[in-house]
């Protein structure tokens, strides 16, 4: 039990947070929102995850992955390529001039399914590429990169032009990739079909649950000797590798697990929506989610959570209503989280969240709110009576 | 490649190297300032192709206007321009510099998402100014037309005047950085800081020097960039990528490294396109430079300095 509190849950304040946080997902959200919101929000959750990823690579690890977006995305794909090989079986694609390929493909005068494409017919093998291939991809760049003590803002600006390469190929290579409009019309996964209302709600509870799995993960691996050695590897490098500690594989393990993290956000994200697409994959869906993790607080897990949906629940309202204004409050919004609160929601919380708790200790707060309360009721109340 | 005969390969490598060489001018143009910015200070200036668009709508708000008012000015005003494209810009950037820049030297990660944020507000304030349309200055009579040496070979005046514009600018930069006092503060301040300071400059002034100059200089780049294609309020971010990869490429601490490095990947993108498609080549070229950079992250020409 104390395992599972200290090291999952991270101790009172992590427990507390944690089951807030499971509240509002689990139940408060489900109850009050109705299917489409929902299911926005399942979106925004999927986002969660690559937040999550940054908290472990770049609030604990130091390392700026402008290229989160990459993993996403590959996850994403690989979810969608054995989707769309199920949607397109040849019995449904019998109009095509190919029938049993994917119909960009048939567009794209293809006459055959690409090698790469084979394997995905296999459930099982496509829940494994989901997680290995971004893992693998991860590590042949951290190890290139790490062990020849790249760091910083080089790694930044490289894992963003790995952003742009994987943009431009996938947009580039329609006929293998489906180009700019992605892998759409996604139907069924095994027989089930992923447009119905229930399975909407299915998944949005799997996704939720995948949510705080990867969280208590999380939490694990910075309560334990590894997030210490991160977290002094992020202050002093020299020192830890000084100390005997090889750096570069420490920093390797975290880049493939973030990248892996990410990556089941993107499967989520494409099993909830019903397509994927290259616009989640490049520099600018990379760029956002530094910002998600930045507002909801770097070195906070729970935090980003929040970040996220903040983030693009503002982003959902404002480019509704305000289109004009929406760029503007983002750029102001990474200037403000930069310079002014750099540990974002979560740090604000701490700051003043304490206060709160004392002051609720003293029971103070609770006669002053009952107070504001009752006013509020007999406002209503006269409201009502007349 | 069968299909051609020589003298039409030849032909192509000359008109594909020579539009190369204009894609090389506004990328050293853009890497140049980059370089000195982040040679001198560490800092990435994520925003700065939105300052390359300011002096590229300047360029076009002073032809619309030398046209409205000064007729008889049209044919001259871009030399003007080139000026007032260096000095917005290089106001722009001395003032992002002191009002967020200063504060973050030293976070530079933290100052990569900042100018990010600020790019954004930069490309959304020229969508609500100039509108989201894509506009073009209207190009005065001297910069139209090509030559041609041969039947086959046909080279446009603007890109040659554009190379020369980047020779000139170029040239000016190495005298500043290399041969003036103030190129000797910089190096100095680069080299070693604190001590910088303790011999009495002012490090924090150079600092906001570098950075208006390092800005002014994209500003020239988007004046010359209006001579090659048109100006929209996304152009500086399609340009942020490449320069970077210029200037890592490069060695981020070497100009010359900037310009090898700007060549090679403009004339390795422009002749690729002729063969493959514009996006393979593009992805080529990038996929290259990335495995390089795997194997030698000092980039091209690396400082002999110890860490």
């Amino acid at each position: 039990m104390n395992f599972v509190y200290d090291r999952l849950l991270g101790g009172k304040n992590g427990a507390i947070g944690f089951a807030i946080l499971a509240a509002l997902v689990f139940l408060i959200l489900p109850l009050v929102l109705d299917l489409f919101r929902l299911n926005l929000v399942g979106k925004y959750l999927t986002y969660a995850f690559a937040a999550v990823s940054l908290v472990l690579l770049w609030g604990y690890g130091g390392i700026l992955s402008l290229g989160q977006g990459v993993f996403f995305g590959l996850g994403g794909y690989c979810m969608a390529m054995f989707l769309k090989l199920e949607a397109s079986d040849p019995e449904s694609t019998k109009i095509q001039s190919t029938p049993g390929i994917p119909d960009f493909m048939d567009w794209n005068q293809l006459t055959q399914l690409p090698w790469f494409w084979e394997p995905f017919n296999s459930f099982g093998f496509t829940l494994a590429a989901v997680l290995l291939v971004p893992a693998i991809f991860a590590f042949i760049i951290g190890y290139s990169m790490f062990k020849r003590r790249v760091g910083g803002v080089y790694f930044a600006i490289i894992t963003q032009i790995i952003a742009v390469i994987l943009t431009v190929l996938i947009v580039g290579q329609q006929g293998y990739t489906g180009g700019i409009n992605g892998i759409t019309d996604l139907r069924t996964l095994h027989g089930w079909d992923i447009r119905e209302d229930s399975a909407k709600y299915i998944l949005y509870f799997v996704n939720a649950f995948l949510l705080f799995a990867v969280i208590m993960l999380s939490r694990f691996i910075l309560t334990s000797k590894l997030g210490r050695l991160l977290l002094a590897m992020k202050d002093k490098e020299d020192r830890v590798r000084f100390s005997g500690y090889d750096v570069s594989n420490f920093k390797i393990f975290v880049f493939c697990l973030s990248a892996m993290i990410s990556a089941i956000g993107g499967a989520m994200f494409t099993l909830q929506v019903g397509f994927m697409s290259p616009s989640f994959v490049g520099i600018v869906p990379s760029i956002e989610m530094v910002i998600f993790a930045a507002v909801g607080g770097r070195m906070s897990l729970i935090g980003v959570v929040y970040g996220t949906l903040l983030v693009n629940f503002g982003k959902t309202i404002f480019s509704e209503t305000f289109p004009e204004l929406w760029l503007y409050l983002m750029g102001a919004l990474f200037i403000a989280v930069v310079m002014y609160f750099p540990n974002g929601l979560a740090g604000i919380w701490e700051k003043h969240g304490s206060k709160l708790f004392s002051c609720i200790k003293n029971m103070q707060c609770f006669s002053a709110v009952k107070s504001m309360l009752d006013k509020k009721r007999l406002v209503k109340a006269d409201v009502a009576g007349k | 490649m069968g299909e051609y005969t020589a003298q039409e390969l030849l032909s192509i490598f000359a008109m594909q190297g020579f539009s190369g060489l204009s894609l090389f001018s506004v990328l050293l143009l853009m890497a140049l300032g980059l370089a000195i910015i982040f040679g001198q200070m560490g800092v990435i200036n994520m925003a700065h192709g939105e300052f390359m668009a300011v002096g590229a709508y300047t360029t076009y708000l002073l032809s619309v206007i030398s046209e409205e008012y000064f007729p008889g000015f049209v044919e001259y005003y871009f030399i003007f321009a080139i000026v007032v494209s260096f000095l917005v810009a290089g106001a722009l950037g001395y003032l992002a510099e002191f009002v967020l820049i200063r504060h973050l030297y030293k976070r530079p990660l933290d100052t990569l998402l900042a100018t990010w944020g600020l790019s954004l507000i930069m490309q959304q304030s020229f969508r609500s100014i100039f509108g989201a349309r894509e506009v073009s200055p209207t190009l005065p009579e001297w910069l139209m037309g090509s030559y041609q040496p041969t039947e086959m070979i046909d080279i446009p005046i603007n890109g040659m005047f554009v190379l020369g514009l980047t020779a000139v600018v170029t040239l000016g930069v190495f005298y500043l950085m290399f041969k003036s006092s103030w190129g000797l503060r910089v190096r100095a301040t680069t080299q070693n800081r604190v001590m910088s300071g303790a011999v009495g400059i002012n490090t924090k002034k150079v600092d906001r020097l570098t950075f208006a100059l390092g800005c002014g200089i994209a500003g020239i780049a988007g004046a010359a960039f209006t001579t090659i294609a048109s100006t929209g309020p996304t152009t500086g971010s399609l340009y942020i990528v490449d320069t970077f990869m210029v200037v890592v490429f490069g060695g981020a601490a070497s100009l010359y490294g900037t310009i090898v490095s700007a060549f090679s990947i403009a004339q390795a993108q422009s002749i690729l396109e002729f063969f493959i498609s514009g996006s393979m080549a593009k992805v080529i070229t990038l996929l290259v430079i990335v495995i390089f950079l795997m194997m030698r992250p000092e980039g091209l020409f690396a400082s002999k300095v110890r860490k």
